[in-house]
C-alpha cells in the first residue's frame, strides 16, 4: 500500500505537469505573500503616522498654550484636558524640577523613562471600567525651562489591537489564497494530465494495432486541441500509408504469385499433355519439369508464408479471435508433430495443464505452435518438451529443446524475416517461422522470447516462451 | 461429366478449361457472374467452379442466387483472399469447398473429382472396403485379411478419408483439412510423415501396397495399380 503510494509519488513528480503546476503554485504563493507583506505594512505605517500626526498636533496646542499663558497657564489646561475620560487616550503628566506631579492623568511618572527630551514609549497603569490594565503608551517628552518637565503620550492599544487585527486577517486571507491556490494547481495539473493521457491512451491503442482511433477533440481551439488535430492528421496519414502497404503486398500476391502459379500451371499442363501423346513422363524432359513444379511450390510457399506474416502484423484478423482453449490447440500441435519427432529420433513431452482459455484465432495460434515445434525438432534435437501453463492470469506456452541453443546477442535477429542462423542454409526452410510467430503473439497482444532453458546452468538447449493474457 | 468454369480470368480460365477437359470432361466457360447463372440455372452441370471476383455478380452472390433457385450443383469457389474469414462466408455463401489462388492444378482437379463423388456416396455406409482392407466404422476397427491392424485415432480418420477418396488423388492440403481441421502450411511436411506411418501399418508385410504416392499431387489408395 505505501509502496504503491510512494511510487505513484514518484511517478507524479515525474510528470510535466506536476513540475508546471508546482512552478505556479510558488510563483503564486510568492506574489499572495509579498501583497499581503505590503498591505500589511502600509497599514501599520498609517497607523503610527496617525498617532504620530495626533500627537505633533496635541504639542503643537500645548505649546501654544505655554507660549501664551506660561507654566500656570499649560498646568491648568494640561488639568483641564486630564478631566474626565475624554475616550481619545491622550495622556498627560506635568511635573516641577524634583519629579512631584503637578497635573495629569497619570499618576506617577512611568518607570524607565528617560529623563532627556524627545519621543519616549512605555506601559501604563490605566483604570478601565474599573479593571486595572497595563497598556502601552507613545509620546514624546519635553523639558519646559525651571526644570519642568511636560509628558503627552497616546494609548495605544487601540492602535496595536487594530494592527493585530489586520495581522490576522491578511495571514487567514493569505492561508485561503494558498488553499486555493493548491486546488487550483491540482486542478489544472489534473486537466492537463488528463488531456495528456489522452492522447497517450489513443497512441497506446493506434500502436495495439487500431489504426482507426483517434484523440478526441474538445473543440475549444487551444494548444491541446491543435496537438489532437495534428496527431489525427499524423495518424490518418499512417493509416493511409499502412493501407497502401497493405495493398502493395496484396499487389504482391496477385503480381507474383499469379504468374508463379501460371508457370506451375503449365509445366503441370505439360505433364497431363505428355501422358496422353508420347512416352514423355517417364523420360528425363517429365524429370526436369517435376522438378521446376517443386521449386515453384517451394517459392510460392515461401509467398505465401510472407504473406501470411503480413496478414497477421497487420492486425487485419484481429476480430477473428474467439475463446479457445490453448492447451486443446497445444496439444493437437504437439499430436501432428508427435511422428516427426518419432522419425528424428527426438523424445517430444507434453505439459500442458489442462483448460488455458485465451482469446484467439485458432488456425495462427496452431501455426505458430506448429512452426516452434518445427524449428524445436529441425534446429534443435535432443529432448523437445511442450508445455502450457496459467499463472496470475497469464497464459504461457513454452517450447524447448536439449539443442544448440541460440546465443544471446543473436536472440533478437531471428525473429526478423529471412534470418537463418545456419550459415550454409542447407536445411530446408526460409527463416519466417519465428517471423510469423511474433506476428502472431502481437496480434494477440502477447509476447514472445527466447531464452534458456534453465538460466544459469550452463545446460545447452533453447526455450521459446509464448505469453497471453488469460480468460 | 460436365463442368462450369465462371472465371472472368482469361489466363486462368484457359488453364482451367484445357486442364479439366485433358482429364476428361466437357468443360464450358464464363467470364460473368450474371452469365455464369443464367448457365449454372439449367441445372445440366455435375459440378461449378466460381471465381469470386467477378464481373457484373459478385461469385458468392451467384453462388447464393443458386443456392435460392434449389439447385444444388456442387460448387467450388476460387479466390484470391486467403483469410479463414473469407473461406467461412465462402462456404456459408453455399459452397461446397474453398480453394486460394494460386493453386496447383493438381489439387484443383483432386477437389473437384472429390465434389463429384460426394454427391454419389451419400449413402450411410459402416463399413469401407477396400481389395482385403475392411474398415468398420462403428466398431472403429481396421483389418486387413485376417489380420487386425490396431490404429491411433488420427490414423484411422486418415485411413477413412482415404479409403472414402479410394481410387482418388488426395492432396496433402486435403488431408489437413478434413483430417486435423487446419488451415495452414506446415513448414515440414508432416503429412508425409503420418502417411508413411500408416503405411508401415497398412502395407508392411502385405504384398501388394495399397496407399500410393503420387507424384507432385498426394495420395491415392486403391487396389490394383
Amino acid at each position: 500500500m505505501l509502496r504503491r503510494l510512494l511510487s505513484y509519488l514518484r511517478r507524479l513528480v515525474r510528470t510535466h505537469a506536476f513540475r508546471l503546476a508546482s512552478l505556479y503554485f510558488i510563483v503564486f504563493a510568492v506574489s499572495v505573500l509579498g501583497v499581503l507583506f505590503f498591505v500589511y505594512w502600509m497599514s501599520a505605517d498609517f497607523i503610527e503616522r496617525q498617532t504620530q500626526a495626533t500627537l505633533d498636533a496635541e504639542i503643537a496646542g500645548l505649546a501654544e498654550q505655554y507660549a501664551q499663558r506660561g507654566l500656570s497657564g499649560l498646568v491648568q489646561i494640561v488639568a483641564a484636558r486630564s478631566a474626565g475620560d475624554r475616550g481619545d487616550g491622550m495622556l498627560y503628566l506635568v511635573t516641577d524640577g524634583s519629579g512631584h506631579p503637578l497635573a495629569g492623568n497619570i499618576t506617577g511618572w512611568p518607570e524607565g523613562t528617560p529623563v532627556a527630551a524627545g519621543p519616549v514609549a512605555f506601559n501604563v497603569q490605566m483604570k478601565i471600567k474599573g479593571v486595572t490594565q497595563t497598556q502601552p503608551a507613545q509620546g514624546a517628552l519635553i523639558v519646559i525651562p525651571d526644570g519642568y518637565r511636560l509628558l503627552v503620550a497616546r494609548d495605544i492599544s487601540d492602535a496595536a489591537r487594530y494592527r493585530e487585527r489586520i495581522k490576522m486577517t491578511l495571514l487567514w486571507s493569505g492561508l485561503v489564497a494558498l488553499v486555493v491556490g493548491v486546488i487550483g494547481g491540482a486542478v489544472m495539473s489534473r486537466n492537463l494530465l488528463r488531456r495528456v493521457e489522452q492522447v497517450n491512451r489513443t497512441a497506446e491503442r493506434v500502436m495495439g494495432g487500431n489504426l482507426s482511433d483517434r484523440v478526441p477533440l474538445r473543440g475549444s481551439r487551444d494548444e491541446f486541441d491543435q496537438l489532437a488535430a495534428n496527431l489525427n492528421n499524423m495518424l490518418d496519414q499512417i493509416e493511409r500509408l499502412m493501407a497502401g502497404m497493405r495493398e502493395v503486398s496484396d499487389n504482391i500476391a496477385h503480381d507474383l504469385r499469379t504468374p508463379l502459379a501460371r508457370l506451375r500451371a503449365r509445366l503441370e499442363l505439360s505433364l497431363i499433355g505428355s501422358n496422353s501423346t508420347n512416352g514423355l513422363e517417364d523420360g528425363a524432359q517429365a524429370e526436369a519439369v517435376r522438378a521446376a513444379i517443386d521449386e515453384a511450390d517451394r517459392l510460392l510457399a515461401t509467398f505465401n508464408a510472407l504473406l501470411n506474416i503480413a496478414e497477421a502484423e497487420s492486425g487485419a484478423r484481429r476480430n477473428e479471435a474467439e475463446p479457445l482453449d490453448l492447451a486443446q490447440t497445444a496439444r493437437a500441435a504437439a499430436e501432428l508433430y508427435e511422428p516427426v519427432a518419432e522419425e528424428k529420433g527426438c523424445a517430444l513431452k507434453i505439459d500442458v495443464e489442462p483448460g488455458i482459455m485465451i482469446r484467439g484465432d485458432r488456425h495462427l495460434l496452431s501455426q505458430a505452435v506448429a512452426n516452434l515445434l518445427d524449428n524445436a525438432l529441425k534446429y534443435g534435437g535432443g529432448e523437445v518438451l511442450l508445455s502450457a501453463h496459467q499463472q496470475d492470469g497469464r497464459a504461457a506456452l513454452e517450447v524447448s529443446d536439449t539443442g544448440p541453443g541460440i546465443p544471446e546477442e543473436e536472440r533478437d535477429v531471428v525473429f526478423d524475416r529471412f534470418v537463418r542462423l545456419e550459415p550454409s542454409r542447407s536445411t530446408p526452410g526460409n527463416g519466417l517461422g519465428l517471423s510469423l510467430v511474433r506476428a502472431v503473439a502481437r496480434l494477440h497482444n502477447g509476447t514472445v522470447a527466447l531464452g534458456e532453458v534453465d538460466p544459469g546452468s550452463g545446460q545447452p538447449g533453447l526455450k521459446v516462451r509464448l505469453e497471453f493474457a488469460a480468460l | 461429366m460436365k463442368l462450369l468454369v465462371v472465371e472472368d480470368d482469361r489466363e486462368t480460365a484457359n488453364y482451367l478449361v484445357k486442364g479439366l477437359s485433358e482429364s476428361g470432361y466437357t468443360v464450358d466457360q464464363s467470364g460473368d457472374g450474371r452469365e455464369g447463372l443464367f448457365l449454372a440455372s439449367s441445372g445440366s452441370y455435375d459440378a461449378i467452379i466460381i471465381d469470386r471476383m467477378l464481373p457484373g455478380m459478385d461469385g458468392l452472390a451467384m453462388l447464393g442466387a443458386l443456392r435460392a433457385a434449389e439447385i444444388g450443383t456442387p460448387s467450388l469457389i476460387l479466390s484470391a483472399l486467403g483469410s479463414v474469414d473469407d473461406r467461412v462466408k465462402g462456404l456459408r455463401a453455399g459452397g461446397d469447398d474453398y480453394l486460394v489462388k494460386p493453386f496447383a492444378f493438381s489439387e484443383l482437379l483432386a477437389r473437384i473429382e472429390a465434389l463429384l463423388r460426394r454427391g454419389a456416396a451419400s449413402t450411410a455406409t459402416t463399413k469401407l472396403r477396400v481389395a482385403d482392407l475392411e474398415l468398420d466404422l462403428l466398431t472403429r476397427s481396421v483389418r486387413r485379411g485376417e489380420t487386425g491392424i490396431d490404429l491411433l485415432p488420427r490414423e484411422f480418420q486418415l485411413l477413412e478419408y482415404l479409403m472414402r477418396n479410394t481410387g482418388h488423388v488426395v492432396t496433402r492440403t486435403m488431408l489437413l483439412e478434413h483430417v486435423w481441421d487446419y488451415h495452414f502450411d506446415p513448414q515440414t511436411n508432416v503429412i508425409d510423415v503420418h502417411v508413411s506411418r500408416l503405411r508401415q501399418k497398412i502395407d508392411r508385410n502385405f504384398e501388394r501396397p495399397l496407399i500410393h504416392t503420387v507424384r507432385g499431387a498426394g495420395y491415392c489408395l486403391r487396389a490394383a495399380d
